[in-house]
């Protein structure tokens, strides 16, 4: 009886991890089918324009105010923690240096994961549901070249783009708390964070991650639209699945991106 | 006129033969369909819900390819054809499907101009003229601006049939073209799958269930039941059929030998009449 149980729980497990992993071997000729199909795109660039302002214009208002908000809680909290060391000058460099290594390239992917990634998912979901994919193809139109890949480097070009406005809004509402509201001094504010701030250890490796995390969450996006059942439920998972798989993907990349970039004695 | 008199006098452009087809071995959707459709002519495939009917469109349209026999279409045999192959011929069909599949973030106009741009590279005021031409022969010239959102279900459909022709296809194909449609917008795609295939010089297929209103329109039917033609002729030599099947379907008729109740067990052992 237990030796049934154990095995069942050992097979549940094992269809499991190779469903998971057929999963991602599919996901993975995907994106190497969708860039090879990307000469249309690239070549009409006007249609990864129009995903640019889909994906990445329509997400300023949400980049910009979160940017705004996380560099004035993070001068609040830093200043408070500065101040006990006789450190509250170097204010500009703690929220710098925050925003462009970690926080901008991580907050802005969660966010584009959220606000543009779940709504390219539903878009090529719905698609597909309502066969304007099925008509596409009967039509000797690639879906793949006229839908998914403008969609994929609409997402990968606007990514880098938001991370780096995430990151310049932070520093502004750092300088709006530290600067103006607590009165730090605005020369040491802004020429500590000069000195300190390393073009390419810290804003290049900012926009490396931004640009991973560009190409992961859209990836996710576009490859879950495409794969979700034409139904309204599927297309509902689909869309779950995409907010979840990005923010996790985007988590655990950053991790291993901080250990390849900043461990080492980089810093 | 008979079937096999059209065939005789001008030339398929489908040609199935001996066509079986299923996910699975065992339960096949198709099993040795074959059927033969002249050039210039409209003719219908009928059945009930999955009887293998779409499916069959499917086969013609080359997204499935059979796993026994053969499918000849604009004389290619599809199962042969790679992908540029596949949308090479396609190029030369048109297709409307169950509810238009319009592309709702294109406005009517540029549904219809969708497979000039893609495909003819066109000056625009060129793409311009053909696509209010299209949109004329189906009267909706004036809802050129219109979304898709904005349009009736009728309306829809006749956008979809105008892009559908935009590129003159040969071979037009229709999957369930009257479904949800009033009767006026029925009585209007009737009239115009009629017309544009006699001026376009076309050939249509036309998928459906609406028995009686597709059989004033084609020239010839095939009765499709599970996954075999069971029956086929001209709308008369159909409307006067003795076969069951065919009769029940024509009619409307609740009994025959389609059941009325889904097989299931005893009506006393499911109200548990035979414990009292």
């Amino acid at each position: 009886m237990l030796i049934g149980s154990v095995r069942a729980r050992l097979e549940r497990l094992g269809g499991t991890v190779t469903s998971a992993i057929w999963r991602l071997g599919f996901a993975s000729r995907f994106l190497f089918y969708l860039c090879l199909h990307s000469g249309t795109a690239l070549r009409r660039f006007r249609l990864t324009v129009a995903q640019i302002y889909f994906a990445g214009v329509l997400s300023l208002v949400i980049i910009l105010v979160s940017g705004l908000f996380v560099g004035m809680v993070l001068a609040l909290q830093g200043y408070e923690t500065l101040q006990r060391f006789g450190a509250s000058e170097s204010l500009g460099v703690l929220v710098a240096l925050s925003l462009v290594r970690e926080l901008g390239p991580v907050v802005a992917g969660l966010l584009f994961a959220s606000r543009a990634g779940s709504a390219i998912t539903a878009e090529i979901g719905l698609m597909k549901a309502t066969e304007q994919i099925s008509a596409m193809e009967m039509m000797a139109v690639d879906p793949i070249a006229r839908v998914v890949a403008p969609r994929f480097w609409g997402g990968v070009i606007s990514m880098p783009l938001l991370a780096a406005l995430f990151s310049a809004a932070g520093i502004f509402g750092g300088y709006l708390v530290g600067v103006q509201l607590i009165g730090v001094d605005a020369g040491a504010f802004w020429s500590q964070m000069q000195a300190a701030v390393d073009w390419s250890n810290d804003i290049l490796n900012g926009v490396l991650k931004s640009v991973v995390f560009g190409v992961a969450v859209t990836w996710i996006s576009v490859f879950e639209g495409y794969d979700a059942p034409p139904t309204a439920e599927g297309v509902s998972r689909a869309t779950t699945r995409t907010v979840v798989t990005s923010s996790l993907a985007i988590l655990a990349l950053d991790f291993v991106l901080t250990a390849l970039m900043f461990t080492g004695g980089n810093h | 006129m008979p079937q096999s008199s059209l065939a005789s006098q001008v030339s398929s452009i489908v040609e199935i033969r001996n066509v079986s087809f299923g996910y699975d071995p065992a339960r096949p959707v198709l099993q040795d369909i074959s059927l033969s459709i002249p050039r210039g002519s409209v003719v219908g495939i009928m059945g009930q819900s999955g009887c293998g009917k779409t499916t069959t469109l499917r086969i013609i349209m080359g997204a499935y390819r059979p796993i026994a026999g053969s499918a000849t279409v604009l004389g290619h045999d599809v199962a042969t054809l790679d992908t540029a192959g596949l949308y090479a011929m396609r190029r030369k069909m048109g297709m409307l499907f169950q509810f238009g599949a319009l592309f709702t973030d294109m406005s009517v106009f540029e549904n219809v101009a969708f497979p000039l741009r893609e495909h003819l590279g066109l000056p625009e005021e060129l793409v311009q003229d053909l696509v209010m031409m299209k949109l004329h022969a189906v009267g909706l010239r004036g809802a050129a601006h219109l979304m898709p959102t904005e349009l009736s279900g009728g309306m829809a459909r006749r956008v979809a049939l105008a892009r559908s022709i935009a590129l003159d296809p040969q071979l037009i194909l229709y999957d369930e073209p009257f479904t949800g449609l009033d009767p006026i917008s029925f009585g209007v795609i009737v009239r115009l799958i009629r017309e544009l295939n006699d001026s376009l010089g076309a050939t249509s297929v036309i998928v459906t269930h609406d028995v009686q209103e597709a059989l004033d329109v084609v020239d010839y039917v095939w009765f499709m039941a599970g996954g075999k033609v069971i029956a086929q002729g001209t709308p008369d030599e159909i409307r006067s059929s003795n076969e069951p099947f065919v009769n029940q379907f024509v009619n409307g008729k609740l009994e025959g030998p389609v059941p009325f109740h889904y097989p299931a067990p005893p009506y006393d052992a499911d109200l548990e009449l035979a414990a009292s």
